[in-house]
């Protein structure tokens, strides 16, 4: 029902949009929730996410958005996994559109996540799938017993070159900085890993292959030193960019592309929009910060939606 | 959430079926390269479906589960699911790779619809 005006629409579906669902369905305010074709955000191509509070044995990462999907779905959050094309939010109502449909909403909380940064290199687009992948799980299959390269020093690196060796002969973790980002747990698994091999100060400067990767270049930061390793995968970890392109123009957002909000809350500059997740948080990004976000998004909103201060309210 | 796929409107392929089914069609076949573990792939799943059931005259939909049918995805050096490709008189024309969006989907195959 397009043409009704609903209290709030929630854009986005990891963490931070299923928790601002959960909170805002229990205060029945029957969100609509879109939560995209690739619903469930980054946790969806993780395996076990061991540090999510409350699950002793850890827990697989589709899982839990199944459970966070369900929970909203019970207290009444109407979910739809359509992609949004377009948005007005300075209208009143605000106008979420999907294609030819137009939704309307007073409030609207974006959760839109973030999404893969790739290297950037000539070749790497036109070989994505053909031995280019930034989903481990998702394509870790197809190495096996083959050699590889994981860019990136993070703890997403860190878990996709760790998670490979169930498949490759070898992996190589190739990372520009000689030290690592990653938390020591991470690190300390991958080092401890005999089929993992490092190249740190180094890039990756070009992909070789035609139809499918057959090596990369790689460039030794200190000297520019040039070296070719054969290997027939590249997965690519080496952090997210904002999925704020929707927003262009009309939220305010940082020189990153993040959007900005008046911390400790999560209004933005447009009166009735409020964000969360790791669109807005590049510090944190954990799956639970951004439930967190989600959660004092969804409060905001209540609160806008019923006039009261949001700075007022802090019990 | 995509059910099961009794009663669905795409076909199942194996590596001994994909010569009869897929090459030797008369109509263009989508084949859909997947697996159980590939969340993508369940993602997309309900969108393959609801393409072949809008436009069964033009388009066939195939799934082919590579775990069960490894020669087929080597042949056609699949090294990403989920892969879509559209195979036209026995070649394939067109790959499609990653979980998209219906309407991009439906952008893509154009052509074959």
């Amino acid at each position: 029902m397009p043409d009704q005006v609903r209290n709030v629409i929630i854009i986005g579906s990891g963490p931070a949009g299923y928790t601002a669902a959960i909170y805002a369905a229990r205060a029945n305010l029957v969100p609509l929730v879109f939560e995209g074709t690739q619903y469930g955000g980054a946790l969806m191509t993780t395996t076990e996410v061991e540090n999510f509070p409350g699950f002793v044995e850890g827990i697989q990462g589709p899982q839990l958005m199944e459970d966070l999907r369900g929970q909203a779905e019970r207290f009444g959050a109407e979910l739809d996994p359509k992609d949004v094309t377009e948005v007005d939010l300075t209208a009143n109502p605000k106008v979420v559109k999907v294609g030819d449909e137009t939704y309307l909403a007073k409030a609207v909380i974006v959760a839109t996540g973030s999404k893969y940064r790739y290297l950037g290199l000539d070749n790497e687009a036109r070989l994505l799938g053909r031995g280019v992948s930034a989903c481990a799980t998702c394509d870790g299959f197809f190495f096996r017993d083959q050699d590889i390269v994981v860019v990136g020093g993070g703890d997403s690196a860190m878990e996709e070159a760790t998670f490979l060796t169930k498949f490759a002969k070898s992996v190589t973790i190739v990372h520009r900085r000689e030290e690592l980002r990653a938390s020591k747990i991470m690190q300390d698994r991958a080092r401890n890993n005999e089929k993992i091999k490092w190249k740190l100060g180094t890039t990756v400067s070009e992909v070789h292959g035609d139809a499918k990767v057959e090596g990369v270049e790689l460039t030794i930061l200190d000297g520019g030193e040039k070296e070719r390793l054969d290997v027939t995968g590249m997965f690519v970890a080496i952090g997210h960019d904002p999925r704020s392109e929707l927003f262009a123009g009309q939220l305010k957002l940082d020189d990153s592309g993040y959007v900005v909000v008046e911390h400790p809350t999560t209004k933005t500059n447009i009166d009735g929009v409020f964000a969360c997740g790791d669109v807005v948080d590049h510090t944190y990004r954990q799956a639970i910060t951004a439930a967190g976000t989600g959660c004092a998004a969804a409060i905001d909103a209540e609160r806008w939606l019923a006039d009261i201060p949001i700075e007022a309210e802090h019990a | 959430m995509a059910g099961t796929t009794t009663n669905s409107n795409t076909v199942t392929v194996t590596d001994d079926s994909f010569n009869a089914d897929v090459l030797g069609s008369s109509k263009p076949v989508l084949v859909d390269f997947w697996a159980e573990w590939c969340t993508p792939c369940k993602m997309i799943a309900p969108v393959l479906e609801e393409i072949a059931a809008t436009h069964a005259d033009k388009l066939t939909i195939a799934k082919l589960n590579i775990d069960e049918n490894p020669q087929t995805a080597r042949d056609y050096n699949v090294l990403s699911i989920p892969t879509m490709t559209v195979y036209v008189d026995g070649k394939p024309v067109k790959s499609i790779i990653g979980a998209k969006p219906k309407s991009a989907i439906l952008a893509e195959l154009a052509d074959y619809l």
